[in-house]
């Protein structure tokens, strides 16, 4: 019996080779046909963006780079050089005053130092680091540091006027400065809008709907001008100082909503289990309801920032000389008439890179505290 | 067994005025109020008395005066001899129309966006997200200079400009020049079959859900309706002796005449504000869509959708909810934004009552105060709107 | 418990701020501070611009200066912020700055409304057209419906409005705020014309690539004198603001130059140079000012003559005739008050 099957049927002995997939579903050209051409929609929607590309792309890169003159000096030599192309000889120019504005220039290692030293102040913040405590002790006096490099006046550094800072140095001062104080008077704002005192609630909402109702532009032309009508004569407040003020209580009063949905986002529970293990109103919240609150909003917060260092451009319509605010002497100048796209493609790139960059490292920080929830 | 008996009241010391939670917030309060009405007075005493010594006193009585300025864009009647009253009315118009423009092309370039950045076509999708991420990222300031200066450069100056389709369009570097309707005696009546044929469409809807309820047919609405509105109005304006046309902008002296003149200053804040707010709004899309649950979409795809329809009657609406919020705060972030105008010139209510008028008669207390009332009516206006979609929207108990 | 307190704070709180506050002078503030703030242009060649080492220069920023040298004894003890059309006035009125030194039109609603007082004329000017050649355009009548760039928050206009509306012309006005927005709209052909003082338009093309391309049309249509000034109701400061402008002229006509002040100071006859310069006299001293002043001021900025011939005369690019800014001893306007 045995003998016969074998006779009649056969079993493979050995597996037999796959065949390839069908060359339409994989490699390039499956690829191809799943990402690209997967429906007759798609096809027509890649051809309008394929030869939307091709059609701008070269003309941009001709532009940009290939025709473009590097180094002249002024606008005409650019042009004789070169008559399509773009001139960023202007920025290399002038990229002192685009960087430190009017800062003495045999003083501009002070900013540069500040700089580097706020990448050591800011680098326990981001990331957890070994000797952490210590390095946060410098962040907690760094901005005194700042100050004291940037501004000078004491211990033999010479004193540098607040109009002679311009440039990226006066975008980061502003920024920074937003950055670090928004986020706790927001908290505050925050807490003080959630809190069951009727007037602090008062006082809270009413301070966060107003600056949350105006455009930032008004608040600055009342600090740059208004301002001196609500002082006694004689109070000298600095220009950049009063932008500071106005542009923190700005960022403070949206960093409140943010951090007001991070703390209606928690569980009532939390609350109440805060109040069962008998912590008082300041502990449950260090302890137990702002560290959730904080995570949930980071999103939110960082997204505040980046908006924040976006309307620092503002202070160049009340005549500060940030960035934008420094293009204008450039426009003035005989050498570099009628050169201005180059001037703002140049501003908008540096501000490009700078939020892409707190916008990813917000999205690396996401991901990072998420995964604790999957403990 | 020894027995525990209640002190009676407790005395009041002042020690627990902080000590006590039940006495704590009414100190806080207190020390709050005091604060808040220290800087309160302080501020006003000092604007008194700055004003005083300043020789100036606080009223609005020049809002009544000759403004004695031209505005180029003006929506209602006004020469240089109507008071700054008006003048700030002309202004506030030219922020609302801005505004308005700016939201519904920001909400077209955003769901658009926002839809395709989910595309399973990798172009598409990496185009929208190169959008999203360079709009995002760039003051919206610097957006509306560089459309500004990039119109200014490369459009051609009205002598040497190009109608295009048929001198329908003129681009040049002083503006956009459309067509403009015309009216004649007679026009009211295609105005009126109009709107009657637009009544006509929303019953004829109506009646078409009834009956697919009903018997399950589907009626034609969209051709029906296309032809409701259209074959009605074409007979009437020809019954009328056509009394509509369209006025082309033609060159006349140093500028183009006729038709409707969208100037370059207009055009840039309106196309850099969509830029940038349709990029924010493009992200809320994305994230309400991707909030939806995926079993709902294969649902859909079970029940035989195609992924258009399944995307317009089973995700969308969904998404919806989670996407209208944020984007009524980015409408509200462009109107605000659209204070900006003054960086390009264009007049709104920031340049001519914060601007020239707040210039001219040296009212700057008076004038901010103005801006920054009719910003904060606008804006806690839209808010309160929110509030009352939210929680008509909301979902209700389960 | 509330409702006990608050009455009894409110009581105490309005007391304590109905202290008055008492005014220092001008003057002892900028004293005080070692400092005078001076609010100029945005950027206008020849009257205020900042060079490539980031100093302020030109016309209106001397003038600064000389206040500075006359009160602190030294010109660059001034903090310069940059005004447009728009926010100059505020800027003064707050006390934001002390002086305004940017071509500024006196008018009555200015002195009067406004509440500022002018420290006299430093440059009479007038309102003109600039058009291009190419545009084939003689006359300002000839611009019926052209359209016009024009600074936003100064004299210009309400002055354009009421040429073209006395005419009988049409216009569309194009607002800037900078004369370098302006600048970018003209010479794009934005706009037809552009219309500010004849001053600015000459120091404008001045400025540009090709400046015989563009003709600034014979119609002035206003008068335009421009000057420093200062806010009404410190009077000392008034007058310090009066007198530096006036000797600056007076300096011109006497002939006492940057060059030879100070060996005029010590050796001039002339009781009138010698009351000048302070060698005679407590005249300086009444104002509130070190006696020499003057010398002072000649020092650091020149005489009137010196300072429009570095920023403004033929020699500059922009290249202004004095015209009716000349001494009256030579046909023009300028005439100082007798220093006695």
């Amino acid at each position: 019996m045995q003998g016969d099957k074998t006779n009649v049927a056969f079993v493979a002995q050995n597996e037999k080779p796959a065949l390839p997939a069908p060359v339409t579903t994989t490699g390039p050209m499956g690829w191809v046909m799943a990402n690209l051409f997967s429906s007759p929609l798609n096809v027509l929607l890649t051809l309008i963006a394929g030869f939307m590309l091709v059609y701008s792309l070269p003309d941009l890169y001709q532009w940009a780079i290939a025709k473009a003159v590097w180094s002249a000096s002024s606008y005409d030599e650019c042009r004789s050089l070169s008559p399509d192309g773009a001139c960023w000889a202007v920025v290399s120019e002038r990229a002192g005053q685009f960087t430190y504005g009017f800062y003495p220039e045999h003083l501009r290692w002070r900013p540069n130092l500040a700089f580097l030293l706020l990448l050591v102040a800011i680098a326990p913040v981001l990331y957890k680091l070994p000797y952490r405590s210590a390095l946060l002790a410098f962040t907690a006096i760094y901005p005194l540091i700042a100050y004291l490099l940037i501004w000078g006046g004491l211990f033999g550094f010479e004193f540098v006027p607040s109009d002679k800072m311009g440039g990226f140095l006066l975008t980061m001062i502003i920024g920074c400065t937003g950055i670090s104080f928004s986020l706790p008077i927001g908290v505050m704002l925050a807490l003080g809008r959630n809190s069951n005192m009727i007037f602090i609630k008062t006082i809270c909402v009413g301070f966060i709907e107003f600056i949350r109702g105006v455009p930032l532009i008004t608040l600055l032309f009342v600090a740059s001008t208004l301002l001196n009508y609500f002082l006694p004569k004689g109070w000298d407040f600095d220009l950049i100082l009063r932008v500071l003020i106005m542009v923190t209580l700005f960022a403070s009063a949206y960093m409140a909503e943010v951090i007001r949905g991070g703390l209606a986002a928690l569980p009532r529970g939390q609350y109440e289990a805060a109040d069962a293990l008998g912590l008082n109103y300041f502990q449950s919240m260090r302890l137990i309801i702002l560290p959730q609150a904080l995570k949930i909003s980071i999103p939110g917060i960082v997204n505040t920032f980046i908006g924040l260092f976006k309307d620092t451009t503002l202070v160049s319509i009340i005549g500060l000389f940030d960035p934008l605010g420094i293009i204008q002497p450039i426009l003035a100048d005989p050498n570099w008439n009628g050169l201005v796209v180059e001037l703002y493609v140049f501003v908008a790139a540096f501000f490009f890179i700078f939020c892409f960059a707190m916008s990813r490292y917000s999205m690396y920080l996401e991901g990072k505290l998420s995964t604790g929830d999957h403990r | 067994m020894s027995v525990v008996t209640s002190e009676g009241p407790e005395e009041f010391r002042v020690g627990m005025l902080w000590r006590d939670t039940r006495y704590r917030s009414y100190t806080f309060q207190i020390i709050a109020l005091i604060a808040v009405m220290l800087i309160g007075s302080f501020l006003v005493t000092n604007i008194v008395s700055n004003l005083r010594d300043a020789g100036k006193d606080f009223n609005f009585s020049f809002l009544w005066e000759p403004a004695s300025y031209d505005i180029n864009q003006k929506l209602i009647e006004y020469t240089s001899r109507a008071p700054h009253w008006k003048a700030a009315l002309v202004g506030i118009l030219n922020t609302l129309l801005v505004a308005v423009l700016g939201c519904v092309t920001a909400t077209v370039i955003g769901v658009f966006a926002g839809v395709l950045r989910l595309s399973k076509n990798w172009l598409i999708s990496k185009i929208m997200s190169a959008y999203v991420e360079v709009a995002r990222n760039v003051p919206v300031l610097l957006q509306i200079l560089l459309v500004n200066s990039v119109f200014i450069g490369l459009l051609p100056k009205p002598k040497l400009s190009d109608p295009m389709l048929g001198g329908a369009l003129v681009a040049t570097n002083r503006g956009f020049y459309i067509p403009s309707v015309t009216t004649e005696a007679g026009s009211w009546l295609v105005f009126l079959v109009f709107c009657i044929s637009v009544v006509g469409v929303f019953v004829l809807r109506r009646y078409a859900k009834r009956q697919q309820e009903q018997t399950g047919k589907r009626l034609p609405v969209g051709m029906l309706s296309l032809g409701i509105l259209i074959v009605p109005a074409l007979l009437a304006f020809f019954a009328a002796g056509m009394p509509l046309g369209l006025e082309y902008p033609e060159l006349k002296g140093f500028n183009y005449k006729g038709g409707i003149h969208m100037r370059i200053s207009l055009v840039a804040l309106w196309l850099a504000l969509s830029i940038y707010t349709g990029a924010f709004i493009a992200e809320n899309v994305r994230a309400g869509i991707q909030a939806i649950s995926k079993g709902q979409s294969e649902a859909a795809h079970a029940l035989g959708l195609r992924s258009a329809r399944t995307m317009r009657l089973i995700v969308l609406p969904q998404a919806l909810r989670i996407i209208i919020p944020p984007m009524i705060s980015n409408f509200l972030n462009l109107t605000k934004n659209s204070s900006l105008a003054i960086a390009v010139g264009y007049m709104d209510v920031t340049g001519t009552l914060g601007g020239i008028t707040l210039n001219q008669t040296g009212r700057a207390m008076e004038c901010v105060l103005l801006l920054m009332a009719f910003y904060l009516v606008t804006s806690l206006s839209i808010s309160a709107a929110m509030n009352k979609y939210n929680h008509m929207v909301r979902i209700r108990g389960r | 418990m509330a409702q006990k307190i608050l009455p009894a704070a409110l009581v105490g709180i309005l007391g304590m701020v109905a202290a008055t506050t008492t005014q220092a002078s001008t003057l002892e503030d900028v004293k005080a501070r070692g400092m005078l703030h001076c609010a100029v242009s945005t950027g206008l060649a020849g009257f205020s611009f900042i060079d490539d080492k980031g100093e302020y220069r030109g016309f209106d920023v001397d003038y600064c200066r000389a206040v500075a040298a006359a009160v602190l004894g030294d010109p660059t003890k001034v903090k310069f912020t940059p005004t447009t059309g728009k926010t100059r006035f505020t800027a003064l009125s707050s006390g934001e700055v002390d002086l305004l030194s940017r071509n500024t039109t006196w008018t009555f609603s200015r002195d009067v409304d406004l509440k500022f007082s002018f420290a006299g004329v430093s440059y009479y000017d007038g309102q003109g057209f600039m058009v291009p050649k190419s545009l084939g355009v003689e006359s300002a009548l000839e611009l019926d419906g052209a359209t016009v760039c024009i600074q936003t928050g100064t004299t210009t206009e309400a002055n354009l409005a009421d040429y073209f509306r006395a005419n009988n012309m049409s216009y569309e006005p194009v607002p800037v705020e900078k004369n370098s927005e302006a600048r970018q709209n003209y010479l794009a052909e934005a706009c037809d014309v552009y219309t500010t003082d004849a001053s600015g338009l000459a120091a404008s093309r001045a400025t540009f690539d090709k400046p015989d391309e563009h003709i600034i049309l014979p119609e002035i249509i206003s008068k335009e004198p421009l000057g420093p000034l200062v806010n009404q109701g410190d009077e000392q400061w008034a007058d310090i603001a009066r007198w530096t402008l006036n000797v600056l002229v007076e300096a011109e006509e006497k002939g006492i130059t940057q060059a030879n002040v100070e060996e005029m100071a010590k050796t001039a006859t002339s009781p009138e140079i010698r009351r000048l310069l302070g060698a005679e006299g407590e005249l300086g001293s009444k104002i509130g000012l070190p006696n020499d002043y003057v010398v002072q001021v000649i020092k650091a900025t020149g005489n009137y003559g010196e300072i429009f011939a570095r920023n403004l005369g033929e020699d500059t690019k922009i290249g202004l005739a004095r015209g009716l800014n000349a001494q009256w001893t030579d046909g023009g306007l300028l005439y100082a008050q007798p220093y006695r």
